[in-house]
């Protein structure tokens, strides 16, 4: 935290210093108020039960030399009324990027996103994941780096030095969406060394792939059962030093989309296999209303070791063999309304994971957000089965400027 | 080199036009009068006009704009869309276009690239800022609309020759004015329309006004172009448009501001870093 607030104050007396011929100067960010509801009571006393929260997440932007060199700055911050671990302040983006007729240079806190499919993004590794904000993963922290990307006719080669290492963000005793044992990050066991990671991606007639390889610390931690100082049970986080190498592919043609998304990892015991696909298929404009429906169907598998998880030996992740279907309602009216749902279902125990979301624009410059989680039809032989308790409904309102 | 491209292109096309129709290289020049012409020399007619108008906007390179839309409910209640607009022509084929969102707030950084292609499906790609991620889109959505208005993505599209097959109507004196009346039936079969019937000025071959017919060949929409500007003493563009839906009374009022011509774009402000850093 202490070097996250001495980078701000640099980013601050650095933006007073900036050059002088500005070609652009953006000011933007958004405010958000949400309240989260879970009907049912939690599994322990600690816990809370509903909660208020909010998040301000302001962007600095500034553009000169025609637009090819820039500095963005995005500071994050959330307040939780329910759990403390969940109040957190992030530098989302702090970054100079400068951009050439054959290369792209970035240096400073960035986010980098790949991957094709919807379900999880297993090859989406260079941040890491701020899975207190939402259990999907879908929130980065930042990530230090330095960026250098080529772009030729064979493709767009990018190189990436990744400095100081972040740990993964989890509920504090206080939170829901934590399962049975609460993570103790405190005493999380880093292997640090300088990261590194380097891709290949291309556009190929209608087909969209990239390749890349990781060396470094996993963004991922294994959860090993231990105490806490008061000798109550908790799980460490262990971070272990990976080779991860990736693969994803969009074919796209027509109203399909058919995605793949692979990783095989050496570090974390055995090397194993992972992998998410499916095919996303979009009824456009059904009967002249405007309306499209987009369905989606997706298989997720890992093969990882099991491990001893209460009495027998599970996956250690939800996901090593279950199915997702989901589904996209865009409105495409004036208020951009659309309606996103998908369910996860384990194929051995019928366990689900559901999320449906709800957006609209309410006036101008306000955005209202509806969330519902579910986990359903949970099984002590499933992952999901802590989170038994901790089906929510979320609703916020934004405001952007 | 331009020149050279220019030719290049208006040669291939009237090429693909003449292969289309199955004729011969000889076109009749003479202007028939309207409603006894024979329905062979109507198709060439038709695509002749359209073909000159083509070339008269071919050659313009790049050029950047701003647009202001405009969209208006039944009861005439407002909603505004700020956005930017890049634009490169590629010899031998459709244009690339690059597409920013800056108004409403909600979706600023939102952004849209678009590879035309004369013949077979666009390739299209959306950038979502708040996830940074690039995700490439089926582009067969051609009738749903575009940002809830009442043009469609088809209507806002690059528009090449090749999308539509033609039939010259009538010459038809509009607002006193000498137009051309051209009717054209989309290529596509994704399209939302069976035809439209297109005006073109006789003086310098701007389209005036499109009216479009749905899939039970009903009246849908009109379109009307506003006070044309040229640029560079040649290309024509109109800074309003206005899209009337006779039957929802709805309507769309897109105003353009600010057309630079000839920036200097190249491939590299089309590709898919490009399309991250836009802003």
């Amino acid at each position: 935290m202490k070097r996250t607030r001495l980078f701000t104050l640099i980013a601050l007396v650095a933006l007073l210093m900036l050059p002088a011929r500005i070609v652009a100067q953006e000011l933007s960010g958004y405010v958000t108020a949400e309240t989260r509801a879970f009907p049912s009571g939690p599994l322990a006393g600690e816990q809370h039960k509903s909660t208020g929260s909010m998040v301000f997440e302001p962007e600095w932007y500034y553009a000169w030399d025609r637009g090819d060199q820039t500095i963005t700055f995005v500071p994050f911050l959330r307040l939780d009324l329910g759990d403390a671990a969940r109040t957190h302040f992030d530098i989302r983006e702090l970054y100079w990027q400068k951009a050439a007729r054959s290369w792209e240079m970035k240096a400073g806190f960035a986010k980098v996103f790949w991957g094709v499919t919807e379900s999880q993004h297993l090859v989406d590794i260079i941040n890491q994941t701020d899975l207190v904000e939402q259990p999907d993963g879908e929130d980065k922290l930042g990530q230090p780096m330095v960026n250098f990307t080529w772009i030729k006719n064979w493709g767009v080669v990018d190189v990436f030095v990744l400095p100081w290492f972040r740990e993964r963000t989890f509920p504090g005793r206080q939170g829901r969406l934590r399962g049975p044992l609460p993570v103790d990050t405190d005493q999380a066991d880093v292997d640090r060394r300088l990261d590194l990671a380097a891709r290949w991606s291309h556009t190929l007639g209608d087909f969209d792939i990239g390749v890349a390889h990781f060396y470094g610390t996993s963004r991922e931690p294994r959860l090993l059962p231990g105490l806490d100082e008061a000798a109550r049970p908790v799980l460490i986080p262990r971070y272990d030093v990976i080779h991860q190498t990736s693969l994803d592919v969009q074919y796209t043609t027509g109203a399909w989309l058919w995605k793949l998304e692979t990783i095989t990892r050496s570090g974390q015991d055995d090397r194993f296999l992972a992998l998410t696909g499916g095919f996303e298929y979009t009824f456009s404009n059904i009967r002249n209303s405007g309306i499209d429906l987009g369905l989606l169907t997706e298989y997720l598998y890992d093969g990882r070791d099991k491990v001893a998880f209460g009495g027998r030996r599970l996956s250690p992740v939800p996901f090593e063999d279950d199915v997702f279907f989901g589904a996209r309602l865009a409105f495409n009216d004036v208020q951009s309304t659309d309606v996103l749902g998908g369910v996860i279902i384990d194929r051995d125990t019928g366990a689900s994971a559901v999320r449906v979301e709800a957006h609209r624009r309410l006036r101008d410059q306000w955005t209202a957000d509806l969330e519902f989680g579910g986990f359903l039809n949970t099984s002590d032989e499933d992952q999901l089965y802590g989170l038994r308790r901790d089906s929510y409904l979320q609703l916020g309102v934004s405001y952007h400027f | 080199m331009k020149a050279n491209h220019k030719l290049g292109t208006y040669i291939r096309r009237l090429v693909f036009a003449l292969m289309i129709l199955g004729l011969t290289p000889t076109l009749t020049l003479a202007q028939p009068s309207a409603d006894t012409t024979p329905p062979s020399d109507a198709a060439t007619r038709g695509l002749e006009i359209v073909v000159e108008a083509d070339r008269r906007d071919t050659g313009f390179g790049d050029l950047t704009a701003e647009m202001t839309m405009i969209l208006r409910n039944r009861h005439g209640e407002e909603s505004t869309r700020e956005i930017r607009n890049r634009t490169k022509e590629v010899d031998g084929d459709g244009d690339k276009t690059l597409i920013i969102f800056d108004e409403p707030r909600d979706i600023k950084g939102t952004a849209f690239l678009n590879y035309t292609h004369a013949v077979g499906p666009d390739e299209q790609w959306l950038y979502l800022p708040a996830l940074k991620r690039v995700k490439r889109i089926a582009s067969n959505n051609k009738s749903g609309p575009f940002m809830g208005s009442e043009f469609a993505y088809e209507d806002i599209s690059s528009q090449e020759v090749e999308k539509y097959t033609y039939t010259y109507l009538r010459d038809e004196v509009l607002d006193g004015v000498d137009h051309f009346v051209i009717e054209r039936y989309p290529v596509d079969e994704n399209s939302g329309y069976t035809r439209q019937v297109a005006w073109y000025d006789q003086a310098a071959y701007r389209l005036q006004k499109i009216d479009f017919y749905d899939r039970k060949d009903d009246l849908l929409k009109t379109l009307t172009y506003h006070d044309y500007q040229q640029y560079l003493d040649h290309y024509w563009r109109a800074d309003r448009m206005e899209m009337v839906n006779h039957q929802t009374g709805k309507s769309t009022t897109l105003l353009w501001s600010n057309y630079e011509f000839q920036v200097g774009l190249t491939d590299r402000d089309f590709d898919k870093n490009s399309l991250k850093r836009a802003r």
